[in-house]
C-alpha cells in the first residue's frame, strides 16, 4: 500500500517547505522512496506500477498545491529546491533524458543525409523498411516486399493499412509516391541514395511500386532513412520542396513535423532541448514496447560534461562515452554501459598515384608507390597496442577497410597483417628507404573515436621503422577538404557502410576519382581493370556471379595495399541501468524497442 | 563640435567595415562548408555544384561585397547549418548569453568591490594576504578546467547542482529567461561563477588599488583631521571617489565577458551565442560566424563610440574640436 | 643615467627583500623557468622523439611498475606512454617560450605605436588608437582564434606542425598589445610635456632620438608591470586557446595541451594525467601573478606606507 506513510510523507514534505536547509536525511527519504534520481529534472524511470503509484501521488500533489496551495507553491519555488523539485517534474510518464554529442540539423527528413539527424527524425517518421536496433531490416510501414517476379527492374512493395500521422491523416500510397519523389528532388540530400530509381507508382491505395534503371539488388537498404511525409500536410504547408539549405531556405516542415513514429515533437531548440512525448494513435501500439513515454533530447557538445551529466544522473542515456570513462560508468550502481561493434572501420590513406608527394622529404619520388613501403608500414601498426590502451578494448583491430556487417566480408581478409618490425624494416630497406623518410599525416580531432590519439600512436610506430611522420590534426571541416581536394598524402579516414555491401566501399574509395565515383579514394589509385569490375557490380543480376566479383576486387585491393586498416569502431551507450536494449550497429537508437527493467 | 562627432561616427563606420574585412577572410580558412553540408555520398559534381551555387566560386570580394550588402538591408544569410537565418539564431540565443554575463558581472562586481574594499582598508593582515593570494589562483588556471573542477565537485560528486544547461526557462515572448524558475537560477551558479572569476579577482585588485590611492589623497586626510569616523571616511567618501574608475574599467570588461563566455558556454553547453559560435566554427556555418563577429563589433564600437560623446560631454577642452 | 637605475635597482631589491611572498614567488619561478630551460637535461624521458615510445606503457599509474611493461614512472604515464616528469618539464618550455614571446613581441609592437601616437599626436596618433580600437572589439580569444585560422591557411603543408607554436606567438601577441601601446601611450603624454622633453626639442635633438633616449626610459615602469602579468596571461591564453583545438600540436605538448588532453580522464581515475600539469601551470602563473603584484606595489612608490 502506498499511503501506509503518508502521514511521515507530508510531514517530510512540509519540512522541506519551511526549512531553508535542505536536510539531506528527509531528501534522501523522499528520493528513495519514490525512486528519484539526479538533481533537476529528474527522471522518473520505474516500473509500470511505480508508475500508476506516481500518478497517484501526482494528483494528490495537484489537490494540495492548486487548491489551498497557491500561495504555498510560490514560496516553495523560492526556497527549498527539494519541494519544488518534486512539485514540477512529478509526472507519470516514462521520461527518458537522453543526450549526445550532436544536434540534428533539420526537422525536414529529406534535407540531411546525417547521422543525428536521422536518429531524431526515426522517432517521429518512418521509412517503409527499418533496421532494427539489431540492423537487421524489418517490416516498418511497408509489411511485405521484393522484387517484382515478371521484371527484375521493379519493386514492389504492401503497404500496411490503419496508419495514421500525428494529426490523425491516413497514410496510403499516395504518400509513399510523394515522398520517394521528395525525396529525388533537387535540394534532397537523400537522392544519391535513389539515383538508380526511374520511377515510384501507385499500384493500389495500399501498394507501390519502384521502377529502377536496371535491377537494384540493394534496393530495401537504400530504403531503411527515407522517411514518409503526408502529401496532403505537406502540401497545405507549403512543404513540398525539401528544405533548400544552401539556397537559405527555411520551410515549414523544417521546424515542424507530421509522421507516422511513435513519438511526437512537443517542442524543439536547437542546440538545446527538443521534447517528444509518445503518440496515442501509433499502429505499432502492443507489437513494441513502447515503455518511454516521454523524451528530453539534448545536445552536449563537451564529452567530460556529458559524462558529468550522466553520472549525477541528470541524464539517463548518452551515446558517445568516452572510452577512458566507460569502467567508471560501468562501475556506478545506477548505470551501465552496452556495448556493440559499429558499422564503420577507420583506415589510412596513402597517395600512391602521384609521382611525387608534397609533403615528403624525399626529392622527385613517392616512397609510398612502393608496394614494400606501404608493406613495410601496414606491419608498422601495432593494431593490438592501439586496441589496448588508446582504445581500452573498445575496437575490433582490423585487416581490411571493411566494417564485418558488410557483404563480401570474409574472416580471411580481416586477418590481421604480422606486426614484424625486422621484416618491416627490411622491406624499407629493400626499397630503398633504409634511413627512413618524413612525411605528414593529416588526422580529424573531432570526428572518429579518440581520431587524433590514434594518429599520435600511430606516429610512434611509423617512427620504429624510420619513417618520420608530421601529425597535423584538426577538426573535420578543415581535415575532409583536404582528401576531396587531393591535398593530403597520408590521411586518416573512417567509413560506415549504410547498405552493408561492398560495392558502396568500391564506389567511394576504390574506384578511380571521377565525376560519378571515387569521391572519397583520396589514393590516386586508378586501375582500369578494378574500375570495369566496379562498375559491372551496378548491373549483374546473378548474385554468385556479383560475390565472385566482390572478391576478386578486395583480393586486388588487399594485394596492392591500397589502404591500411586500424579497426572496427566499437559503440558505447552508457544508460541508466534500468534502461534495457542492444545498441544499433548505426548508431541509430529507436526508443519504441526501448525497454524499462 | 558636431564635426567631431561626425568625424567619430565615420571612424566607427570604417571599424566596422575593417572588422568585417578581417572576420569575412577568416571564413576562407576555417575550412570548407561543403563537406558538412553534403553528406558521404556526395560527387565530386555536387561539391563543384553546391560551392557554385553557395557562391564560393566568386572572388573574394565579391563575396565580402555580397556580404556587406545583405548587411546594411539586415539580411546577414541563412545559416548553412541550421537552414535558419542567422540573424535570427543569433537573437534566439542572446537572452542565454546576456543573463549569464549579467550574472556574472553582478557577482564580479559585488564580490570583486567588497573584497576590494576590505583590502584596501586592511591592507597588511593575514585576511588580506589570503584574500590576495587565492583570487589570483582564479587567474591562473584556465577557465575550461576551473568549469569542469566545479562540475566534478558540484554535479558529480555532490549531486548539488546541474552540470549543463539553463534548466526550465520562462519564454516571456521576446526574451526566455531562466532567472524565474528555481532549476533556472541552480543552472546559473557554476557558469557565472567560473565566468566571473577573472573579471571578480581583476575588478578587485582594482577597487584595492583605486582605494588605496584615494585614501591618501588631501580631502581624505582633511577628512581625518576633521575628526571624522573611519566608518564615514572609508564609506562616505574613499568609495564614492574609488567607483567611478572602477565602473569604466568594468564597462570595458564586457567584451572579455562575452569572449569567455564561448569557453564557458561550451563546457556547460550554455545555449547561447557563444555555444553557438563555436558550433559555427566546427561546422565552418559562415553566415553565423560573420553575424556574431559583426554584431559583437557593432556593440563595441557603439560602446566605443558612447564613451568618447560621453567624455566630450563631461570635458569641455575636447569641445573646441581638438581633441583625438 | 645609470645612477638612477642603480638608484631603482637598489629600492626594488630592498622592497623585494621585505616582501616575503615576493622572495617565495621569484624562487618558485626561477626553479620552474630553469627546469624548463635544462628540460632535455633533466627530463628522464624526450616525449618530444616518437621513436623512443612504448604505447604499451599508457596510463602507468604513478610510482608503480606497468601492467605490461614492468617499467614505473615518477609521475606516471598519459594515454600515449609518455612519462609525465618529461612532458610537463617540456611543456612548460614550450608554454614559457610561447608566453614569453608573445609578450615581447606585443610589447614591442605596444610601446612603439604608444610612443610613436604620443609623440606625433594628431591624425598619426588618431589612425593607431583606432587600429586599437579595432583590436579591442575583438575579443583576445577570438583574435588568436582568427589569425591561428589565417596563419595555417598561409603556411604550407609540410611546415604546418612546426609552424604552430610561431602562430600561436603571434596570434597571443597580437591580441596583447593595446595594454601597452595605451599605457605607453598615456604615460609618454605626460612626459612629453615636460620641460626636459621641451629642452631637448630646443636642443636639436631628433624625434627618434628624443622618443627612444628622452621618453621610453621614462615609461618603462609601468610597461614591466604589464609584461609581468602578460606573461601569466599569455601562459594561461595558450591553454585556452588548446582547449578551442587551436594550441600546440598533441606532439609537442604545451602545458595547455597537457591539461586539455588530461581533463578527458578527470572522471577516468587517471588523475595524474591532469593534476600534475595543472598543477604546475598554477604554480608558474601564481608565482609570476604575484611578482607582477609586487612589482605594481613596489614600482609605485605612492603606496608604500
Amino acid at each position: 500500500m502506498m499511503y501506509d506513510n503518508f502521514a511521515l510523507d507530508c510531514f517530510v514534505i512540509l519540512y522541506l517547505t519551511f526549512n531553508r536547509f535542505e536536510s539531506l536525511a528527509a531528501k534522501g527519504y523522499l528520493l528513495k522512496k519514490y525512486r528519484f534520481q539526479g538533481v533537476s529534472g529528474f527522471s522518473a524511470l520505474g516500473s509500470p506500477k511505480q508508475s500508476q503509484d506516481r500518478t497517484k501521488i501526482n494528483s494528490w500533489f495537484n489537490r494540495v498545491f492548486n487548491t489551498g496551495g497557491q500561495i504555498l507553491f510560490k514560496k516553495i519555488s523560492l526556497t527549498a529546491s527539494a519541494a519544488l523539485l518534486v512539485s514540477t517534474s512529478f509526472v507519470a510518464a516514462e521520461t527518458l533524458n537522453w543526450a549526445r554529442a550532436g544536434d540534428s540539423l533539420t526537422m525536414d527528413p529529406h534535407a540531411q543525409n546525417e547521422g543525428p539527424t536521422h536518429t531524431l527524425a526515426h522517432q517521429i517518421y518512418e521509412p517503409l523498411l527499418l533496421r532494427d536496433n539489431t540492423g537487421a531490416v524489418e517490416a516498418a510501414l511497408a509489411t511485405e516486399w521484393g522484387p517484382s517476379a515478371d521484371n527484375p527492374n521493379i519493386w514492389e512493395f504492401k503497404l500496411r493499412e490503419g496508419v495514421t500521422y500525428h494529426d490523425g491523416a491516413e497514410f496510403d500510397s499516395e504518400d509513399v509516391v510523394f515522398s520517394i519523389t521528395r525525396a529525388m528532388s533537387e535540394h534532397s540530400n537523400m537522392k544519391e541514395l535513389l539515383s538508380s530509381v526511374k520511377e515510384v507508382r501507385a499500384t493500389g491505395k495500399y501498394s507501390v511500386e519502384i521502377e529502377t534503371n536496371g535491377p537494384n539488388p540493394i534496393m530495401a537498404s537504400n530504403l531503411t532513412n527515407l522517411f514518409m511525409m503526408d502529401k496532403g500536410w505537406a502540401e497545405a504547408n507549403d512543404a513540398v520542396a525539401v528544405q533548400d539549405i544552401e539556397g537559405g531556405e527555411e520551410t515549414f516542415a523544417s521546424r515542424n513535423t507530421n509522421g507516422t513514429g511513435p513519438y511526437k515533437l512537443v517542442s524543439r531548440a536547437a542546440d538545446s532541448l527538443t521534447e517528444l512525448e509518445a503518440f496515442d494513435g501509433y499502429w505499432g501500439k502492443g507489437e513494441f514496447p513502447l515503455e518511454i513515454t516521454k523524451i528530453n533530447y539534448t545536445p552536449i557538445k563537451n564529452p567530460a560534461t556529458r559524462v558529468a551529466a550522466l553520472l549525477s544522473g541528470e541524464v539517463d542515456f548518452i551515446q558517445d562515452v568516452p572510452v577512458q570513462d566507460l569502467a567508471r560508468v560501468d562501475g556506478d550502481e545506477n548505470l551501465q554501459v552496452i556495448t556493440a561493434p559499429q558499422n564503420r572501420v577507420i583506415f589510412f590513406g596513402l597517395n600512391q598515384g602521384d609521382a611525387d608527394l608534397k609533403t615528403d622529404d624525399v626529392e622527385g619520388k613517392n616512397p609510398f608507390a612502393d608496394l614494400r613501403v606501404r608493406q613495410a608500414m601496414n606491419m608498422a601498426i601495432n593494431r593490438e597496442a592501439i586496441q589496448k590502451i588508446v582504445m581500452r578494448d573498445q575496437s575490433i583491430p582490423a585487416g581490411v577497410a571493411m566494417p564485418p556487417f558488410v557483404n563480401g566480408w570474409t574472416e580471411a581478409l580481416d586477418t590481421l597483417p604480422s606486426s614484424d618490425l625486422d621484416a618491416a624494416k627490411a622491406l624499407m630497406a629493400d626499397a630503398g628507404y633504409g634511413d627512413g623518410f618524413s612525411v605528414t599525416l593529416h588526422c580529424p580531432n573531432d570526428r572518429y573515436i579518440n581520431d587524433e590519439p590514434i594518429c599520435q600512436a600511430a606516429v610512434g610506430m611509423f617512427a620504429q621503422i624510420g619513417i618520420t611522420v608530421n601529425l597535423d590534426a584538426k577538426p573535420k571541416a578543415q581535415h575532409f577538404p583536404q582528401i576531396a581536394n587531393s591535398e593530403t598524402d597520408f590521411y586518416m579516414l573512417g567509413w560506415g557502410v549504410p547498405t552493408f555491401d561492398s560495392a558502396y566501399i568500391f564506389n567511394f574509395l576504390v574506384h578511380t576519382r571521377s565525376d560519378e565515383r571515387g569521391s572519397w579514394n583520396g589514393t590516386r589509385y586508378s586501375n582500369a581493370e578494378v574500375d570495369e569490375m566496379i562498375v559491372s557490380l551496378e548491373s549483374e543480376t546473378d548474385l554468385d556471379v556479383r560475390d565472385a566479383t566482390v572478391a576478386k576486387i578486395w583480393a586486388q585491393v588487399q594485394e596492392d595495399v591500397l589502404y591500411l586498416p586500424i579497426h572496427h569502431q566499437v559503440l558505447n551507450w552508457g544508460t541508466s541501468n534500468k534502461i534495457d536494449t542492444v545498441v544499433s550497429p548505426e548508431d541509430q537508437p529507436k526508443f519504441k524497442y526501448f525497454t524499462l527493467k | 563640435m558636431l564635426s567631431y562627432i561626425v568625424k567619430r561616427a565615420l571612424q566607427s563606420v570604417l571599424v566596422l567595415l575593417a572588422v568585417g574585412l578581417v572576420a569575412f577572410s577568416m571564413f576562407r580558412f576555417v575550412g570548407d562548408p561543403v563537406e558538412n553540408m553534403l553528406g558521404q555520398e556526395r560527387t565530386n559534381a555536387d561539391i563543384e555544384r553546391l560551392r557554385e551555387s553557395l557562391g564560393l566560386n566568386d572572388p573574394f570580394l565579391v563575396q565580402y561585397w555580397d556580404f556587406l550588402v545583405g548587411a546594411v538591408q539586415g539580411d546577414v544569410g541563412v545559416s548553412f547549418r541550421q537552414g535558419r537565418p542567422a540573424l535570427e539564431l543569433i537573437m534566439e540565443r542572446a537572452p542565454a548569453t546576456l543573463e549569464l554575463a549579467l550574472v556574472s558581472a553582478i557577482f564580479a562586481m559585488v564580490l570583486g568591490i567588497v573584497l576590494g574594499i576590505y583590502t584596501a582598508i586592511n591592507r597588511k593582515g593575514p585576511i588580506t594576504n589570503f584574500i590576495l593570494s587565492t583570487s589570483l589562483i582564479g587567474v591562473s588556471l584556465p577557465t575550461f578546467l576551473i568549469g569542469i573542477l566545479l562540475i566534478y565537485i558540484f554535479a558529480v560528486e555532490l549531486k548539488w547542482l546541474p552540470s549543463f544547461g539553463r534548466g526550465e526557462t520562462v519564454d516571456l515572448g521576446w526574451w526566455s529567461t531562466g532567472l524565474l524558475t528555481w532549476s533556472g537560477i541552480k543552472s546559473l551558479i557554476l557558469p557565472s561563477i567560473t565566468l566571473g572569476l577573472y573579471q571578480m579577482t581583476l575588478i578587485m585588485r582594482l577597487v584595492r588599488s583605486e582605494m588605496s590611492e584615494v585614501l591618501r589623497q588631501d580631502y581624505i586626510r582633511f577628512a581625518r583631521a576633521r575628526g571624522l569616523s573611519e566608518r564615514a571616511i572609508n564609506f562616505r567618501h574613499a568609495v564614492k571617489n574609488t567607483l567611478i574608475p572602477v565602473i569604466t574599467v568594468a564597462g570595458l570588461q564586457i567584451g572579455s565577458i562575452i569572449a569567455f563566455a564561448i569557453i564557458t558556454e561550451t563546457v556547460f553547453q550554455w545555449p547561447g551565442v557563444g555555444l553557438l559560435f563555436i558550433d559555427s566554427v566546427q561546422f565552418v556555418d559562415i553566415p553565423v560566424m560573420a553575424s556574431y563577429l559583426m554584431l559583437i563589433s557593432v556593440m563595441f564600437v557603439g560602446i566605443n563610440f558612447l564613451v568618447d560623446m560621453l567624455y566630450l560631454a563631461i570635458d569641455p577642452r575636447l569641445r573646441d574640436g581638438k581633441g583625438s | 643615467m645609470d645612477m638612477l637605475k642603480r638608484a631603482i635597482a637598489s629600492d626594488l631589491f630592498w622592497s623585494f627583500k621585505r616582501s616575503p611572498v615576493a622572495v617565495i614567488s621569484a624562487l618558485v619561478a626561477i626553479t620552474l623557468i630553469l627546469a624548463a630551460v635544462f628540460a632535455p637535461l633533466l627530463a628522464p624521458y624526450n616525449p618530444f622523439d616518437p621513436a623512443s615510445l612504448n604505447l604499451m606503457n599508457g596510463f602507468s599509474k604513478p610510482m608503480e611498475p606497468n601492467a605490461f611493461t614492468g617499467e614505473s614512472f615518477v609521475l606516471g604515464t598519459d594515454d600515449q606512454g609518455r612519462d609525465v616528469l618529461s612532458t610537463i618539464l617540456y611543456g612548460m618550455r614550450i608554454s614559457l617560450f610561447v608566453g614569453a614571446l608573445a609578450v615581447l613581441f606585443a610589447m614591442v609592437i605596444g610601446v612603439v605605436l604608444g610612443l610613436v601616437a604620443a609623440y606625433a599626436g594628431g591624425r598619426t596618433d588618431a589612425i593607431i588608437m583606432r587600429i586599437a580600437d579595432v583590436q579591442l572589439t575583438f575579443p583576445s580569444i577570438l583574435v588568436a582564434m582568427l589569425i591561428f585560422g589565417i596563419a595555417k591557411g598561409f603556411t604550407p603543408i609540410h611546415l604546418r606542425d612546426q609552424m604552430a607554436i610561431w602562430v600561436l606567438i603571434i596570434s597571443i601577441g597580437l591580441s596583447d598589445w593595446v595594454q601597452f601601446a595605451r599605457v605607453v601611450r598615456g604615460a609618454a603624454l605626460v612626459e612629453k610635456s615636460k620641460e626636459y622633453v621641451e629642452a631637448a626639442i630646443l636642443i636639436g635633438r631628433g624625434p627618434v632620438a628624443i622618443i627612444f633616449k628622452h621618453i621610453l626610459p621614462n615609461v618603462l615602469s609601468p610597461v614591466l608591470v604589464i609584461a609581468t602579468i602578460s606573461l601569466a596571461l599569455a601562459i594561461i591564453s595558450e591553454a585556452t586557446l588548446s582547449f578551442l583545438g587551436v594550441g600546440a600540436p598533441p606532439t609537442q605538448p604545451s602545458l595547455g595541451t597537457l591539461i586539455r588532453i588530461g581533463q578527458g580522464y578527470l572522471f577516468s581515475g587517471e588523475w595524474w594525467i591532469l593534476f600534475f600539469p595543472a598543477v604546475t601551470l598554477l604554480l608558474l602563473a601564481l608565482s609570476v601573478n604575484l611578482l607582477g603584484d609586487w612589482l605594481r606595489d613596489a614600482l609605485n612608490p605612492k603606496l608604500d606606507d
